[in-house]
């Protein structure tokens, strides 16, 4: 019985220098990096580019070519409902999938535990009206942007979907989903800009402090844009750029994105 | 012998002299013209400096920007026809490609609130990129342009000068782009002069003034004489089948319209419409007279009871041609400053 109280004496001292431990371990004055690992994948496989061969839902078989995507205006949330928005001018990045250092964006956010990531999945419309100085980086649609933006259409692309699949009627049996429009400017028009939101407290909240590399480890299943609410056709649909029917693919990908795990 | 060389030395200095005056002389900047509204373009973020127009200008009309080295923004937008191609219905890009629709002149570009037939661009710092990269235009990337640029021997002092010392970027290539476009400012032709009270109309083109405020003002919009809108003025879509404004909003109210046109230098910029199926100013107004149909988004404008279109009579044909014709400006398309 001794034993017992002993034993929860220490277990009660333990939680408590552990509870202290917790409250000493974040300078909320100080900046810590926070990756955000965006890793794509088909339903339950790897996304294997020019290579694999996927089904969706439709039963139409493909392969991947290119997958790329806006991904802005993040903003974090701690335990305590506190949010941290990144600043603006930091905050945009181009994920794309052949191009592997871009697939985990790195941030400083100040010390602290997340448990929601907010961000936006295209470029807002206020950076859709920047002056052209303003649009360095991922965002030059001169530079590294120039094949996310329509240059015709002042704009830039959010989503950017490319394969083949025989499904396809066009040459070399390609298809192309090519996903912008921000609202427009003077006319109002469609907005497929997309909020996402991921709530991180059931698969690892976010422990940031200096010294340490959490990652927040998200799978972002490319077949919720085939597969959703209703279901996108390559034959029926094997080209969809600035059309109505882009905001059917937009309200089918904005559901990719799933908290797998993080890594603290 | 020697005092003969003296003479001319002499003579050749004060030759030079008066060329530098005169020069020195042209260059103003962007003045508003007294008969304009307020500019609509952000010149807080581009302002126009002598060396910023002088790189841009060499930009303009430099073949390097197309992919094969043959097309410059010059060859569709040639200043003598008010930077329009004149006699060509289409642009005519490299490799012999046309594109769909009438090179528009480059004219005013500070008071233009969007860009294209169509509108789809909004900044005119944003607009050379989509013909210097479109397939039937200029066919280029712009990062190779940029490439190019930096490897030019002369370029690199040029954007010193506007820019300060520093990098190439496209960024400051379109600015100065931008800097020589704002400058093709064509305000003086008889129209403007009679707004002035410097000259005055003669009796038809008076006539034909009262008719075009009674019958075309409503779109075509003084000084600029275009209101910036999208409007269908009922021309039968071609085989084409260009959807016009609706390929930017994706709104079925905007099928087959286009933007208002100036009517400023029409002289200079024959053919017209959209896709410059009209060869001359007497089938437009044929047009609008007795060729206007009923399309869905017919402007309101031409609808008069059962009878579409504008009605005019050759009278009043003859008289809005001769007021039309005060709204060339000779003095623009001669301008030597903005002349390749």
């Amino acid at each position: 019985m001794k034993k017992i109280i002993f034993a929860f004496a220490a277990t009660a001292l333990m939680s408590v220098s552990c509870n202290k431990e917790v409250a000493e371990q974040y300078n909320v004055n100080k900046n810590a990096p926070l990756a955000i690992e965006f890793d794509n994948v088909v339903g339950g496989s790897n996304l294997q580019m020019n290579t694999a061969t996927y089904t969706n839902a439709n039963n139409e078989s493909f392969k991947v070519t290119m997958l790329r995507y806006f991904v802005s205006n993040i903003v974090l949330t701690k335990t305590d409902g506190t949010r941290y928005t990144v600043p603006q001018d930091s905050s945009y990045f181009l994920i794309d999938e052949s191009t592997p250092e871009t697939l985990t964006p790195s941030i400083n956010v100040p010390e602290g535990e997340y448990i929601k990531l907010d961000f936006v999945l295209g470029v807002d419309s206020l950076r859709n009206t920047k002056d052209i100085t303003l649009r360095t980086g991922v965002l030059d649609p001169t530079g590294t942007a120039s094949g996310m933006y329509w240059t015709w259409n002042s704009g830039y692309i959010f989503f950017k979907l490319e394969g083949t699949s025989p499904a396809s009627k066009q040459t070399n049996n390609v298809f192309q989903y090519h996903i912008g429009l921000f609202g427009g400017y003077a006319t109002k028009t469609l907005n497929n800009l997309k909020q996402i939101s991921i709530d991180l407290s059931s698969r690892g909240v976010a422990k940031v402090k200096t010294g340490k590399k959490p990652n927040v480890h998200l799978l972002v299943d490319v077949l919720k844009m085939f597969n959703g609410s209703t279901n996108v056709s390559i034959a029926a649909n094997t080209v969809v750029m600035a059309s109505p029917y882009s905001a059917t693919v937009a309200n089918n990908y904005q559901n990719m994105f799933q908290h797998d795990h993080t890594e603290n | 012998m020697k005092y003969k060389f003296t003479i001319s030395i002499v003579f050749i200095s004060l030759l030079s002299l008066a060329c530098s005056k005169e020069i020195a002389q042209v260059f103003e900047g962007f003045l508003k013209p007294s008969n304009f509204p307020e500019p609509v373009y952000k010149f807080e973020n581009n302002p126009i400096t002598k060396a910023g127009f002088d790189l841009g200008k060499k930009l303009f009309f430099d073949p390097i920007l197309s992919a094969d080295n043959t097309i410059s923004c010059g060859s569709c937008h040639i200043p003598s026809s008010a930077f329009t191609q004149h006699g060509h219905s289409v642009s005519h890009g490299i490799n012999d490609l046309l594109g769909n629709r009438n090179s528009p002149p480059i004219m005013n570009l500070a008071w233009t609130t969007s860009f294209r037939w169509d509108g789809g661009i909004v900044d005119l710092d944003l607009f050379p990129i989509d013909p210097i990269t479109t397939h039937v235009e200029m066919g280029e990337t712009m990062e190779n342009v940029l490439k190019k640029l930096k490897n030019s021997p002369t370029y690199k002092g040029q954007f010193d000068a506007a820019f300060g010392s520093g990098e190439i970027t496209n960024q400051k290539m379109l600015k100065a782009l931008s800097q020589f476009m704002l400058m093709c400012v064509s305000a003086e032709s008889k129209y403007d002069s009679v707004m002035r009270k410097q000259q005055v109309f003669t009796k038809a083109e008076n006539e034909g003034y009262m008719l075009f405020q009674n019958k075309c003002n409503s779109c075509h919009r003084e000084p600029l004489f275009t209101d910036n809108s999208f409007r269908d003025n009922g021309l039968q879509p071609s085989s084409l089948n260009d959807p016009g404004r609706m390929m930017i909003t994706l709104l079925n109210e905007d099928e087959y319209k286009f933007k208002v046109p100036s009517l400023r230098n029409l002289t200079y910029t024959a053919p017209y419409m959209h896709d410059g199926r009209f060869l001359n100013l007497e089938a437009v107004l044929t047009h609008y007279d007795q060729q206007v149909i009923q399309s869905g988004n017919l402007d309101p404008i031409l609808i008069n009871g059962n009878k579409l279109g504008i009605q005019l009579s050759n009278d009043e044909k003859t008289k809005l041609l001769a007021f039309l014709n005060t709204l060339n400006d000779k003095k623009f398309v001669t301008n030597r400053l903005i002349a390749e």
